[in-house]
């Protein structure tokens, strides 16, 4: 299935990145945006968390974005995350923290993506006050042998490790609190091409 | 540094002099260091004290290199479906016309290695002409325009190329010290064909008067990296007696998923 393109021009340099600013409010959210199944459906699982600053207080000017596979592990490659009409899934969410830094998605749990992998779901965070994107990731808690594995998470002490880990609690909902500095900062992520 | 003060963002008690000579501490810092032989910084800095919001708002430690899992190497996928037809111009999403210098903002989105990012979303939002955002949180007491929301969404063409048509946004203040006005800029959000390209920026306008003093823009250390946030004025893309064009593209991250097929009958 894979050629070469031989359209590629190589040592492009990506363009600089900026803060979303406090002003993305009336832009970036869109109805239902934050839910990729309705939150009354079936196997719905509510993804919740607050943002913290350095000094532990709340973020209240954060907006998160996540992305995943579907209960299977299937890579979702439909489109309509901005209409929603309820039974696609899509695999993305979008939402703004409220003024407690308080974000919550309704989303199912996601499946491996091949088997043996921890299932994951992706995060990426803007806020004002950050100059840059970052991005992390959602661990399920469940696996715990597939979790062991895991390439990411065998790097990481175990507080760190812990860290990316969500925890799944009593109503079946997945708590990941987000830590922009301090003692307990989230782990967050550098890919391949992103700046040293 | 020394003793960091930590300002908060409604202070806005610190003169744009104490500002500049930190920006220019910083910037010197690291022409030196190119100098002696460092590689260039090409983005913003996360831990860039100027920008006093990022105080605490900066990781400390170091990004985790992370080899991206399967769901990292695809995007989320948007359609015709997602966007309106007028979405992508801004001055005639109201009953009539917004205020001020009509333009065009045109451009191509290329992961990388250069190829088109096709079919993606990109999303636009700005002050309007006299600075001021339709945004409870804006205070300045300049003109809200009934006729303009400044928010704007559009769908990337097979060769990468997007465009706006939409109203040049004034430079506002804002808190970080005494007298901080950003340069006029418009917010894009990007997505690339891997979630991994996933950015948000800010355009700007040639020649900004205010770019020296901005500490946003600044946050980018490295001039030639600045550049590429500025948009060239291109009288091919103006029109008659109509608009005025500017040319910005946008490279994301290079793509890390092998090229297939299936991204060139997308």
């Amino acid at each position: 299935m894979t050629m070469p393109d031989t359209t590629a021009t190589p040592d492009l340099t990506p363009t600089p990145g900026q803060t979303v600013g406090p002003f993305y409010g009336y832009a970036m959210p869109f109805d239902h945006d934050n839910e990729l199944v309705p939150p009354a459906k079936a196997g719905a699982v509510q993804l919740h968390g607050i943002v913290y600053d350095g000094a532990g207080a709340v973020v209240p000017d954060a907006i998160l974005e996540i992305w995943q596979a579907d209960e299977n592990g299937i890579v979702p490659r439909a489109n309509g995350s901005l209409r929603r009409d309820g039974f696609t899934f899509t695999g993305f969410g979008r939402n703004a923290v409220d003024p407690e830094g308080r974000f919550t998605f309704s989303t199912v749990n996601p499946g491996a993506t091949e088997a043996g992998k921890a299932p994951f779901i992706s995060v990426v965070i803007f806020a004002r006050g950050l100059l840059n994107r970052l991005f992390t990731r959602v661990y399920l808690p469940e696996d715990t042998e597939a979790l062991a594995a895991d390439p990411l998470l065998s790097s990481l002490d175990e507080d760190e490790r812990n860290r990316l880990i969500a925890t799944r609690e009593a109503d079946g909902s997945l708590r990941f609190d987000i830590r922009l500095q301090g003692e307990d900062e989230t782990p967050f992520l550098r890919f391949p091409g992103h700046e040293d | 540094m020394g003793a960091q003060k930590l300002s908060g963002p409604d202070d806005a008690a610190e003169s744009q002099q104490t500002l500049s000579a930190e920006i220019e501490t910083i910037e010197t810092e690291h022409k030196n260091a190119v100098a002696a032989g460092k590689p260039a910084e090409t983005q913003p800095r996360l831990n860039y004290p100027p920008y006093r919001s990022s105080l605490l708002r900066h990781p400390t430690k170091d990004l985790r290199h992370t080899d991206p899992e399967t769901i990292e190497l695809f995007s989320p996928a948007f359609g015709h479906r997602d966007i309106g037809n007028l979405e992508s111009d801004l001055t005639v999403q109201s009953g009539g016309e917004p205020i001020g210098e009509r333009i065009r903002v045109t451009g191509r989105v290329l992961d990388g290695n250069g190829r088109p990012v096709r079919n993606q979303l990109v999303e636009i939002w700005q002050a309007n002409s006299a600075g001021r955002y339709i945004h409870k949180r804006d205070q300045h007491p300049a003109p809200i325009d009934p006729n303009f929301t400044g928010v704007g969404r559009t769908l990337t063409g097979d060769d990468g190329s997007y465009s706006f048509t939409t109203i040049k946004p004034g430079p506002y203040p804002w808190k970080n010290h005494h007298n901080a006005w950003r340069p006029a800029h418009i917010h894009f959000s990007l997505f690339g064909s891997e979630f991994t390209q996933r950015m948000i920026t800010q355009m700007y306008f040639p020649s900004d008067p205010l770019f020296a003093l901005d500490p946003i823009y600044q946050s980018i250390t490295d001039q030639k990296a600045r550049d590429r946030l500025v948009a060239t004025y291109d009288h091919n893309i103006t029109e008659h007696e109509f608009l005025m064009g500017y040319n910005w593209d946008i490279v994301l991250t290079g793509a890390n998923r092998t090229w297939m097929e299936e991204d060139d009958d997308a």
